[in-house]
């Protein structure tokens, strides 16, 4: 493609105006060349033969005058073998080798190769003469624990291509040719193992989108039993800062049941990302046996980086979901935190002088916010199996507000919504999602009715610990002051979740539906008490046996003493159970 | 790059414009009128007309003054002479020192690679319980103290300079006021520290757009020192003063405010600097402790919003008490686990029972009967007011535990702790 240069006019913070001949597109890639330095930009706005363009650098040192090259494409991600581990920038720079090369700072204009020039084992999987279509697999090569599919380029026009050539089976490097594919007009196209897309398009190569139903564990007690998520569904996280989102989010990533991990740290601390990006390595996936680092690729574009890049940051992390999505695969993306990019993108509109909407943010907020959630999505690919995007983004309300424009446009699109309160994180009750103000759309493993009922002794022990604002302890029945500590118990021992316990920071589902059912049984019971001053010492004691249960080893021989010491504790003060809990155990003894 | 222009278009505020040609975005320029010499730097450019922010201010200046790009950026000398030294915001000695002009770098440099970033390791001790126990402080960490304006949080930063073991500090003061600067000077002299001290200080009657310079040029040096293998800690008091120097700037430039008239790029003005805390592996290090004023005791006024979104925690003072709510050291979990095998549990454990007192202590004033359980709560809280929370208790980690192990055994039974039953075991004081 023809490439047309320009001239800067004008420099207003990271925004660069430019004049220019010849023809160019909205979001095309061009570069502002200074001295040495090329600073890659984006073209978000065009009149006359004048555009603006966001600079994904720091501009200090343009000038009126510079030249601009522009590229001719939009901004994209190289897709192929070796995406994952890597650690990369917003633009998919390699940070590792960026260290490598220039040291402990990020030197502005350095761009280097995202796919790291391999060799990889290719096999086959069709032969000359066959037919295909964009997306559809020309042969495998084994990236780590995943069999990583070599596909069709997405960018390929829609209908039959026929294969004219295809390597046999053997080690070739990433980027040499593997096929030649023909279409019906007969014009021919080398393939290498590695393509680009850009990454504001979503990929859409598959059959059909399907409805998520199947839960995506997460091994934290108050998500998957309370507030599920579905693979391929969409999750948000609000909260006030010092509630936890991004603890929340590591052990996630940690310990979430799907096959690929990507994590985007997008404008907030880098300290964090390190946290992932020195532990990874180290840690082992005991699914797999491998090391987490094997099945996650970190997009890190922190505060203190370029705003720009923040907000191709997301949209690079999505692509790549999407790229593995495409094989088969079951994917989480973590957006930690999509605030960030909503104020890179009122950063920009407030220098391309937009009129604004609340809060100063663009008018078009929503839409973009919508768009990117809709990326997310299990859909079943030509081959017949399916693959999911599941998108969980963090956001940062300002002044912890939920009334915000981000919180709001991001409530609109997603399937739960997993609130954090600044009221739980002060009393450390983590990971402080509020139990009741929080929603999903989604169904839990745990049996429904049983779930249900504990929520409602979650609000009837919060309407009562109102009530004893008022009446006080005194004024308050036994009967109501022991629904009050059982829905405390419930907070404390299953809800509450300590991520720093070597046992209870991952509970798996079959160990949370056990400790849930003896659970239920105690908020079920109806309780020998003498007064209040029993139920509570009763009610703590209880909470110190679960509390001790959580934190053992379930293949441990204590794990079974514990059960049926609470077992036989609960037995000593049993008198039946409630009626609507009776219901529920006998219809469940019907299934 | 020597020619100088010698007429100016529009003066407004600190901010004028100049008609010139090959002036690079971020140079330096020297204004000169009747009241004498000002640096100022390009903030925009606009084919010929070029936008300057005039660090002494645009008062006095006049459309026919002398403009002359230096075509460099602003720039600090660094050397070993900054120590003891006093500076303003544009670099000027204020001590009558000599000018330092050898070596000179360039402040507000790129930001470092997340990939070269070390997990932080080293605790760093204080001798106040409710920091070093509760919000353990962590070499290279970031964190502003946030304050109601009367509360002394200059004291607590003079104290924790003071008891901290680095090799230098940084002070960069912004909008201080007279009096306090002193106090920082007198009190660092007093200890001795002086000689390992560079101020680079902003009063309050000092023009606005020398405050904007003060975090880049101490994190700047900072950063130098700490390549050198320095352990360095700065102070920044008060940034609620920069971010509003920075409002002042964008409402001259008529840019369009996000929240309360604050810039847009508020949140990401404010990382750059915070996000210069770093340890560097195989040399030095730079800690970061800010303060953070909020006007009205509001905390989510933009300013300390913000901030605490890039912070790594922060540390709420009011009524002279660092507050055990909200209070929070993020790093803490790095180094805790090493100090003693109840650090965490007894962290925790604590803060929920001085949750539960307060709650006792609201019962108890709306005139509800105390049960027992209130009466023991009460007790607790007392103790744990008066022997933790006080800023002038000064007392190493370990002792500060063992005391708290002491103020529990006082006041309950095990059972009501929700303590681990093998920490109880361990620590829990046997003469009860």
């Amino acid at each position: 493609m023809a490439t047309n240069t320009g001239l800067v006019t004008g420099v207003n913070g990271n925004m660069v105006t430019v004049v220019f001949d010849g023809d160019i597109l909205l979001n095309e890639v061009g570069y502002i060349l200074i001295g040495e330095e090329r600073l890659k930009s984006e073209v978000i706005r065009i009149s006359g033969n004048s555009a603006s363009m966001q600079v994904f650098e720091m501009t200090n040192g343009v000038k009126v005058g510079d030249s601009v090259e522009f590229t001719g494409e939009l901004l994209s991600v190289e897709l192929g073998p070796g995406l994952l581990t890597q650690i990369y920038d917003g633009l998919q720079n390699p940070l590792p080798e960026l260290a490598a090369q220039c040291g402990f700072f990020l030197q502005r204009g350095v761009y280097l190769q995202a796919i790291p020039d391999a060799q990889w084992e290719f096999t086959p999987v069709v032969k000359k003469g066959d037919t295909v279509s964009p997306g559809e697999t020309l042969g495998t090569v084994p990236e780590g624990i995943f069999t990583h599919k070599i596909m069709v380029p997405f960018g390929f026009s829609d209908g039959a291509w026929k294969v004219v050539s295809i390597v046999k089976k053997g080690s070739y490097n990433v980027r040499s040719e593997v096929a030649v594919l023909e279409d019906e007009k007969g014009k021919k196209e080398s393939v290498s193992m590695v393509f680009t897309w850009p990454i504001k398009r979503p990929i859409t190569r598959y059959k059909e989108r399907l409805k998520p139903t199947e839960p995506m564990i997460t091994q934290v007690r108050i998500i998957d039993t309370f507030l599920p998520v579905a693979k391929g569904g969409t999750y948000c996280i609000p909260g006030p800062f010092g509630a936890g989102k991004t603890v929340l989010q590591q052990m996630t990533s940690r310990n979430a049941d799907v096959d690929i991990v990507i994590v985007a740290a997008c404008g907030e601390r880098a300290g964090e990302v390190v946290e992932t990006l020195k532990e990874f390595p180290e840690l082992i996936d005991p699914k797999t046996g491998k090391t987490l680092m094997e099945r996650t690729t970190i997009i890190c574009n922190t505060s203190s980086m370029p705003v720009a890049a923040r907000e191709a940051s997301v949209y690079t992390a999505v692509t790549i979901g999407e790229y593995y999505r495409q094989m088969g695969l079951d994917v989480l993306l973590l957006a930690d935190s999509t605030s960030r990019w909503a104020q890179a993108m009122r950063e920009m509109s407030g220098r391309l002088e937009e009129i604004p909407g609340e809060e100063a943010f663009p008018a078009y907020l929503e839409s973009t916010i919508a768009s990117f959630y809709e990326r997310a999505g299990i859909v079943r690919l030509k081959d017949g199996s399916t693959g999911s995007v599941t998108i969980g983004g963090t956001v940062s309300p300002a002044g912890g507000n939920f009334e915000e424009p981000v919180t709001q446009a991001t409530l609109k699109v997603v399937g739960a919504f997993h609130g954090l309160s600044r009221e739980r994180s002060d009393a450390r009750k983590y990971p402080a999602i509020h139990p009741l103000d929080s929603w999903t759309k989604y169904s839990s493993v745990i049996n429904q009715d049983k779930v249900s009922y504990a929520r409602s002794i979650l609000f009837r022990g919060n309407e009562v610990s109102q009530m004893m604002k008022v009446v006080g302890e005194e004024g308050t029945s036994l009967d109501d002051y022991t629904t009050y500590l059982k829905s405390d118990l419930l907070d404390s021992v299953y809800l509450q979740q300590n991520s720093f316990d070597p046992v209870d920071f991952a509970a798996p589902i079959e160990r949370q539906q056990i400790v849930f059912d003896l659970l239920f049984e105690v908020l079920a019971s109806e309780l020998n008490l003498e007064d209040k001053k029993e139920a509570r010492s009763y009610i703590n004691e209880m909470r110190q046996a679960f509390i001790d249960w959580n934190n053992t080893p379930q293949d441990s021989e204590r794990f079974g003493q514990y059960k049926d010491e609470i077992s036989s504790a609960l037995k000593s003060r049993f008198i039946s159970y409630d009626k609507k809990a009776m219901k529920i155990l006998q219809s469940n003894q019907v299934v | 790059m020597q020619k100088i222009y010698t007429k100016i278009d529009s003066i407004s505020g600190n901010v004028i414009s100049v008609k010139a040609e090959n002036v690079r975005n971020g140079d330096l320029a020297v204004v000169t009128s009747k009241h004498g010499e000002s640096l100022a730097n390009v903030i925009k450019l606009n084919g010929e007309n070029v936008t300057l922010q005039v660090f002494a201010g645009g008062r006095g200046v006049s459309t026919g003054d002398k403009v002359r790009f230096l075509g460099y950026p602003m720039r600090i000398s660094y050397t070993e002479d900054l120590m003891g030294r006093v500076f303003n915001g544009s670099g000027i000695p204020r001590d009558n020192g000599p000018t330092l002009d050898e070596n000179m770098i360039e402040i507000g440099g790129p930001s470092v690679n997340p990939a070269k970033r070390i997990i932080p390791r080293n605790m760093i001790r204080t001798g106040i319980p409710m920091i070093d126990v509760f919000n353990t402080l962590v070499e290279s960490q970031k964190l502003p103290i946030f304050s109601v304006s009367g509360e002394p949080y200059n004291e607590v930063l003079a104290r924790i300079a003071m008891q901290a073991e680095v090799d230098l500090i940084i002070l960069g003061g912004m909008g201080l006021k007279y009096d306090d600067y002193l106090f920082f000077k007198d009190t660092l002299e007093a200890s001795g520290a002086m000689s390992r001290t560079i101020f680079f200080v902003h009063t309050a009657s000092d023009p606005t757009v020398e405050c904007l310079l003060v975090p880049d040029i101490s994190l700047a040096v900072a950063e130098k020192f700490a390549l050198d293998g320095k352990k360095v800690l700065v102070l920044l008091t008060d940034m609620t003063n920069f971010a509003d120097a920075m409002k002042e700037i964008a409402i001259t430039m008529e840019q369009v405010p996000s929240n309360r008239g604050y810039p847009g790029d508020l949140y990401s003005s404010l990382a750059s600097r915070y996000e210069k805390a770093v340890d560097f592996e195989g040399a030095g290090s730079v800690t970061i402790l800010a303060v953070t004023t909020m006007p009205g005791d509001d905390v989510t006024h933009p300013v300390p919003d913000n901030t605490g979104y890039i912070t790594e925690g922060q540390y709420y003072l009011k009524n002279s008490r660092i507050e055990p709510f909200g209070s929070l050291s993020r790093l803490k979990q790095q180094v805790n686990k090493d100090t003693r095998d109840d650090h965490r549990a007894l962290m925790d454990g604590m803060i929920k029972l001085y949750a539960s007192f307060k709650e006792s202590v609201e019962k108890k004033s709306m005139g509800f009967q105390m049960s027992e359980w209130d009466d023991k709560l009460l007790k607790y809280g007392d103790l744990f007011e008066s022997k933790l929370m006080d800023l002038s208790v000064n007392i190493p980690l370990e002792e500060a535990l063992d005391l708290g192990w002491d103020i529990l055994s006082d006041c309950f039974d095990p059972k009501e702790t929700g303590m681990r039953s093998e920490l109880v075991l361990t620590y829990w004081p046997k003469d009860n």
